[in-house]
């Protein structure tokens, strides 16, 4: 049964039914509507607690917490709190804690303002946080993908044992669409080798990420990485729309694929062979079916609301093989669909 | 013959890392003894922070966790929500405490999470080789404060105790020191009560114990000690902060 | 009859024991232990086992008996 939900609180009831009953924020538009949505239901659920933090820094650092305890547990935040939450990540990743961490972007770079924006792909996709590790980054498009996504980035943190990211922005979180819902996304994940649950009957755990001496750095990392390498091979999704005969292959994720898709319409009404990939993983980027494309492919046009940032990535993935063109709007401007259909045209 | 004293049972047979005459040896032992006594250590968990204690998971037979510089406050609200039934020992100097997690010790006392801080205070920065802490003595010589603690540039020492003690939700208060033996009786006693208090779920409990760091300071153990006596003691006093629940009178 | 024993290869040589030990039964010694320190040793006076030295040992070398 579908009801109409905002992004934010459609991601908090995801959460909640996925067994993340442990919420640790701090206010910032555009995701308030999480906290205070948090802050109603979590003290309803035994077991459940809403705790605001006093700033990002320590929001991340409750997680880090109370995931080493064994428990989901999510955090959510916008564009400047999120580099507050960079240390906290690394940390995270460099202890192989499952985490989930929500972006509902906004307009940057410092205070910037409240806007929608999508300029922090470079702070999830290719760092923010210290030292090597990786993100899975996952970007919904619509209410419903803000809380499948969300189901899904809990699944993926305790598989592979790392922070989860999910990209929002500011429009995804506070628009209002129909959304299902299951019952409950059932935690069946085994912790007991490594949580601290209390060191009863068994030796005590440890949770830590300092490895001082370099071969055994060296050794960690690697080991992190394979599991990054399988999720490479294992975790990478996207969405195609028209790119079977597609000349014209437009890339976009989140808000601005809603604005492509259009453009595609509008464009195949002129006769023009246009589709479009939207990246539902940011990582593991969806490099294959990019390249695939590029046999039929005449250009590519990366569209984002930034000046640019996942389009290094389609450069990437096409080494050289076809030429990649960009269009964005920042400051909380959206591309319109008439905008994205005169770049094409400009390059047909 | 009687053994009436040996390594507690809470502690791993592995040698401190510690400088000679440092006090975290001393209060690793007496949290171990406390541990033991109250029969805590198969729910305990204790939160390594940075600084010279950064490997204090290497000592406790308990879970451990490390935790980012200042952040160990936090770390513990999500460890103790996550599970309110473990015991949380926060273990933290003056860097990790008074400096970087300012904003986390205020704020976990202020809510009044249910865990204990110990905070070791050495008037220094240990681990990284000496420099200047925020509660350095006014006139103490440092690496980053070569001709002494000069106000102009950086300001006065911090009274941890006495500034949460304004604060309302805290269980109990108490700073006490090393630096003798009815001293070192106190400091136990002070450690086994907060961890006798977070049992019983009576709140947040923080114990600030002045501690030596020879090394740093310059000079050898028991010159230590007289310094701890002469300088640390008078500017830090000794004493319960708090002994009460919320809103009630001390 | 009370005396204590010494871990020697765990003592840095600190010397608090020394200062807090009220009947002055334990010195420093003259051997280098593996660690490259002058360890404390139990002279074998008379010892009250009242712990002091135990109590301020930062290293746990120590062991009371009654």
């Amino acid at each position: 049964m579908k009801t109409l939900m905002k992004g934010n609180e459609a991601l908090s009831e995801a959460a909640i039914r996925s067994g993340a009953t442990l919420y640790f924020g701090y206010p910032i538009t555009p995701q308030n509507e999480v906290a205070e949505y948090m802050s109603r239901r979590l003290p309803t659920i035994p077991g459940g607690a809403y705790i605001q933090a006093e700033t990002e820094v320590a929001a991340i650092n409750m997680v880090y917490g109370a995931v080493s305890a064994g428990r989901r547990a999510l955090t959510t935040s916008s564009s400047p709190g999120i580099s507050l939450m960079a240390e906290g990540i690394s940390y995270l990743a460099g202890a192989e804690l499952p985490a989930v961490v929500i972006n509902i972007m906004r307009g940057g770079p410092g205070l910037g303002n409240i806007n929608p924006e999508q300029a922090d792909y470079f702070q999830a996709v290719k760092g923010g946080g210290h030292g090597s590790y990786r993100l899975i980054v996952l970007a919904p498009s619509s209410v419903q993908e803000m809380a499948d996504l969300t189901v899904l980035a809990f699944t993926l943190a305790d598989r592979y044992r790392n922070p989860v990211m999910v990209v929002a922005d500011g429009n995804l979180g506070q628009m209002m669409e129909p959304v299902e819902l299951a019952e409950r996304y059932p935690d069946d994940v085994d912790r007991s080798t490594w949580a601290l649950t209390g060191a009863k009957g068994r030796p005590g755990h440890t949770i830590t990420s300092i490895y001082l001496e370099a071969d055994e750095m060296e050794a960690y990392i690697h080991k992190l990485y394979a599991k990054y390498d399988e999720a490479e091979r294992a975790e990478v999704r996207y969405e195609e729309y028209l790119t079977g005969d597609a000349e014209a292959v437009l890339v976009a994720y989140g808000i601005v694929s809603r604005v492509a898709r259009s453009a595609v319409d509008e464009l195949r009404a002129l006769g023009i062979k246009a589709g479009m990939v939207r990246p539902v993983t940011l990582w593991p980027f969806p490099k294959a079916i990019l390249q695939q494309l590029a046999d039929r492919a005449r250009f590519y046009l990366v569209c984002e609301m930034s000046m640019g940032q996942m389009v290094e990535d389609v450069l990437l993935a096409l080494n050289g093989r076809r030429p990649v063109h960009f269009y964005g709007r920042s400051g909380g401007n959206v591309p319109t669909p008439a905008e994205i259909v005169a770049e094409v045209r400009k390059r047909v | 013959m009687q053994k009436v004293f040996e390594r507690p049972k809470s502690l791993n047979d592995k040698a401190f890392h510690y400088c000679p005459g440092c006090g975290h040896g001393i209060v690793h032992r007496m949290l171990a003894e406390a541990i033991d006594e109250l029969g805590l250590q198969e729910r305990t968990i204790v939160i390594s922070p940075v600084g010279c204690s950064v490997f204090a998971y290497w000592y406790f037979a308990t879970d451990n966790v490390q935790a980012a510089h200042g952040r160990a406050p936090a770390v513990g609200t999500g460890l103790k929500r996550a599970n309110p039934d473990s015991i949380v020992i926060s273990y933290q100097g003056d860097g990790d405490l008074a400096s970087s997690g300012t904003a986390e010790i205020i704020h976990a006392a202020a809510r009044g999470e249910n865990f204990t801080v110990i905070f070791i205070n050495n008037a220094i920065y240990g681990m990284t080789g000496g420099q200047m802490a925020p509660t350095t003595l006014v006139g103490q010589a440092s690496a980053t404060s070569p001709y002494g603690r000069d106000p102009k540039f950086a300001g006065y020492p911090l009274h941890v105790c006495e500034m949460l003690a304004t604060i309302k939700a805290p269980r109990y208060i108490e700073r006490t020191s090393l630096n003798n033996v009815a001293n070192l009786t106190r400091t136990k006693r002070a450690v086994k009560k907060a961890l006798d208090l977070q049992q019983k779920g009576e709140g947040f409990t923080f114990v600030e114990v002045l501690a030596m760091c020879p090394t740093n300071w310059g000079v050898d153990p028991c010159e230590a000690v007289d310094w701890m006596e002469a300088s640390l003691m008078p500017e830090y006093p000794l004493g319960v902060f708090r002994d009460a629940r919320p809103g009630e009178v001390k | 009859m009370p005396m204590i024993t010494v871990r020697e290869d765990r003592c840095k040589g600190c010397s608090l024991c020394v200062r807090v030990c009220p009947t002055h039964v334990i010195e420093i010694g003259k051997r280098l232990n593996s660690k490259g320190y002058y360890a404390a040793v139990y002279t074998g006076g008379k010892c009250t086992a009242c712990k002091a030295c135990a109590l301020i040992c930062p290293d746990i070398c120590i062991e009371v008996f009654k």
